[in-house]
């Protein structure tokens, strides 16, 4: 280790002027292409030696790469292979994860039973038994039933893609149009981290040089869904979308649904980033150069590991903590009365006509607002909101949970526009923390908060004034 | 092989490593992975200091450098993960910070990481970082991609061609870890010593930089990589001039080598360079 003491203030300007004019003087003599020459004679030297070390049998796999990415990047099929690999991900999630979920919320639910009768045994209180088995228990059993089973599909499949080394290609594909709306070219790399955590895509935002279209890409990542909002398109577009349909087409329409709610918010991002590069955010792209990694065989089994380990139990365990507290709540919110009506009723009543506006209820705005550190658990939190009313329902399928929706006047239009208000919403406040770290200012962060939610507010608007005057209303 | 004896690496345990993690109570030996980006150096920086780096086929996951430490044979490693590169004589932020903490971060050991399946462009940075320093061993990997591909390197004819220990690997199965921390541990100590073979520049070339040295040297004592610096100078590099006149460059070794580095510091965030 060197040990020289290195003092900044001995620099003498004399002796560097001195160095400097040295060192053009012997530039000049050795002429303006020395640079060049280095260059060449560098890569001269490293073709010799791998020349020397190398032999090739047999046919040449990096043609062979070549020619699968001519296909999935090239200009008429590549958006059409990634579209139809995305619906494909999500029909076998929809399609995989039903009978896994009607098989564990059986057993979740014969335990609650078991539970119920267990508390009356020992004679605990009504309001304990309410709060903890109709309260905690079934919320986080809920959650383990409708989450767990797409989860358990969708984050190994997803974790192989990028394994293989198709994501960089998505980039690529991508690259042209962030480009175009005069965003960073490698937006498109963040955005796919942002489909896994929208905290890592605003931290991965960092691959971006220019701090304009840093910013950018960091007020953006929020339109790619997070682990924390897959699990609710895809139960709200099985529940809606597939059982409005004949059982042969239900799953492929389910996951062409939760694609288009994706498309939708790629959409929503690239007209987000050319409003911001045309107004506040004034600039020209730059450009870089995006490598397209060798394809690699995907490492089933760690895969399998890290994605259950790192992805779906840290998700679940999220969803688990954050819902047991939100699942008391409610259970509190739904049984504590102030002049006869729960507080429920009363705050939900208050939200009501707002919520009905944007195609949604009071519950389900009231559950954003509990759901703000975790978007995992709006759903379990609605459903919770819903079934601590008091009345009993014996949930045991996906179809009698469709009943506790339905109920509670759930429409078609509720389901679409709860997904779009998912989709675009304001981001957890994991992201919204990490989004202040990474620009250190409070208007940024402000900004990057509450102009995902205007948009959510107005295309909810939008989307349900439409269907309502479409239906007739 | 030690305690491993004839199985190898390829009992896929690294016997005699001892991970740490981010434990840097006490440290003897600074060690750089460097490389190309995409070539694993994320998943050896895991395998050896038991620590979770973000891995995934996807070049430019390592956005800053992630520091870690590891135990071999009672001696206390700390490794620093940099962002690939495809060369030192780039200008991207992340190139930088690569590059700077080669030249002024002394690191004790630079690992190179090349990716078996093209070898030629990785070597391009390994003949770059042995212009820097001569305390370099290469680590060969995804050598079972390559296999798969029906490349075949002799890995022996590239150490000698190299002049610098070349140790096979196949990080993501753990095969050659072993070889690779051993091999480290005796160019950090000295017992062993590469001797790498540097790119030809013709003679002129050499003695002009034989010139400067001294000049450099003696306005700036104790600055590492002097040769490299005069190099630059004799190409025209404008960004290392102007550093050296601002005196930002001597800052910037300093605040390198005194610190052992805990933020990421480039030329360009010194604002040496007009954005």
């Amino acid at each position: 280790m060197n040990t020289d003491v290195i003092d900044p203030g001995h620099l003498a300007g004399r002796d560097t002027e001195s160095c400097l004019t040295k060192a053009d003087a012997l530039r000049d003599q050795l002429g303006s292409s020395l640079h060049d020459n280095l260059v060449a004679a560098l890569y001269e030297e490293a073709a010799a030696i791998a020349e020397h070390a190398t032999t090739q049998h047999g046919l040449r796999w990096s043609g062979f790469d070549q020619k699968i990415d001519r296909i999935v990047t090239s200009r008429w099929l590549g958006f059409p292979i990634m579209l139809a690999l995305l619906t494909f991900v999500f029909w076998l999630t929809i399609k995989g994860a039903n009978y896994p979920s009607a098989m564990i919320g059986d057993a979740l639910f014969w335990l609650h039973d078991r539970l119920e009768a267990g508390m009356k045994a020992v004679g605990a209180p009504w309001w304990l038994t309410g709060f903890l088995v109709h309260g905690v228990y079934r919320g986080l059993a809920w959650v383990v039933a409708v989450m767990l089973p797409p989860m358990l599909i969708f984050f190994p499949i997803f974790t192989i893609l990028e394994d293989l080394g198709y994501l960089p290609r998505v980039a690529f594909n991508l690259d042209r149009l962030f480009k175009s709306v005069g965003a960073h070219g490698k937006q498109s790399l963040t955005m796919a981290m942002g489909f896994g955590c929208n905290a890592a895509g605003v931290i991965a935002c960092r691959v971006i040089d220019s701090p304009r279209e840093r910013l950018i890409a960091i007020i953006t990542n929020n339109f790619a869904p997070c682990n924390g909002r897959w699990p609710t398109l895809i139960m709200l577009a099985s529940l809606f979308v597939a059982a409005a349909l004949p059982p042969a087409y239900s799953a492929l329409a389910a996951a062409g649904s939760v694609v288009g709610v994706t498309l939708f918010g790629a959409l929503v991002m690239f007209a987000v980033s050319w409003g911001l590069s045309r107004t506040a955010l004034k600039g020209e792209a730059s450009t870089f150069t995006l490598e397209l990694p060798p394809y690699r065989k995907p490492q089933i089994l760690k895969t399998l590991y890290t994605s259950i380990i790192d992805r779906t139990l840290l998700v679940l365990w999220r969803a688990v903590v954050m819902a047991a507290p939100a699942g008391g709540l409610c259970w509190l919110l739904a049984n504590l009365t102030f002049e006869g009506r729960s507080l429920m009723e009363i705050f939900s009543g208050w939200l009501n006509p707002f919520g009905h506006a944007l195609g949604l209820d009071g519950v389900i705005l009231l559950a954003y607002i509990v759901a703000i550190p975790a978007n995992e658990i709006v759903v379990p939190t609605i459903l919770m909101a819903y079934m601590s009313k008091g009345m009993m329902v014996e949930l045991d399928s996906m179809a009698e949970l469709k009943q506790v929706f339905v109920t509670h006047g759930w429409t078609p239009m509720t389901a679409v526009c709860l997904m779009l208000f998912s989709l675009l919403h304001n981001p957890c406040s994991t992201t919204i923390m990490t989004i202040f770290k990474e620009t250190r200012s409070a208007k940024w962060t402000i900004v990057a908060s509450l102009l995902p939610l205007i948009i959510a507010v107005i295309v909810c608007f939008a989307v349900a004034s439409l269907w309502r005057m479409a239906a007739g209303h | 092989m030690g305690a491993c004896g004839g199985c190898g690496s390829k009992c896929g345990k690294q016997r005699g490593v001892i991970r740490l993690g981010v434990d840097a109570s006490r440290l003897d030996y600074l060690v750089a992975l460097a490389g190309n980006p995409n070539t694993g150096k994320s998943t050896i920086f895991n395998a050896l200091t038991g620590l979770k780096q973000h891995t995934g086929n996807w070049p430019g996951k390592t956005v800053t450098r992630a520091e870690g430490m590891f135990e071999h044979q009672r001696k206390r490693f700390k490794l620093i993960d940099l962002p690939g590169t495809y060369s030192l004589l780039s200008t991207t932020v992340d190139e930088e910070i690569a590059r700077d903490f080669l030249l002024f971060g002394q690191p004790d050991v630079t690992i190179v990481v090349l990716d078996a399946t093209c070898l030629e462009r990785n070597l391009n940075l390994a003949l770059q970082v042995v212009e820097i320093t001569d305390r370099v061993v290469v680590c060969l990997n995804l050598m079972d991609e390559a296999q798969r591909k029906g490349i075949c390197i002799n890995d022996r004819r590239l150490s000698v061609d190299l002049g610098v220990p070349v140790v096979p690997c196949a990080a993501r199965h753990k095969v050659g870890l072993d070889e690779l921390v051993r091999t480290t541990h005796e160019i950090a100590s000295g017992a062993l010593t590469a001797h790498p073979r540097h790119v030809a520049a013709n003679h002129g070339t050499m003695e002009a930089v034989d010139e400067l040295v001294p000049m450099i040297q003696s306005m700036m004592p104790g600055m590492p990589s002097v040769r490299w610096v005069a190099m630059r100078l004799l190409e025209g590099d404008k960004r290392i001039r102007q550093a050296l006149q601002t005196g930002e460059l001597l800052q910037l070794a300093a605040a390198l080598a005194s610190r052992k580095v805990q933020q990421p510091q480039t030329l360009a965030q010194a604002k040496l360079v007009p954005a």
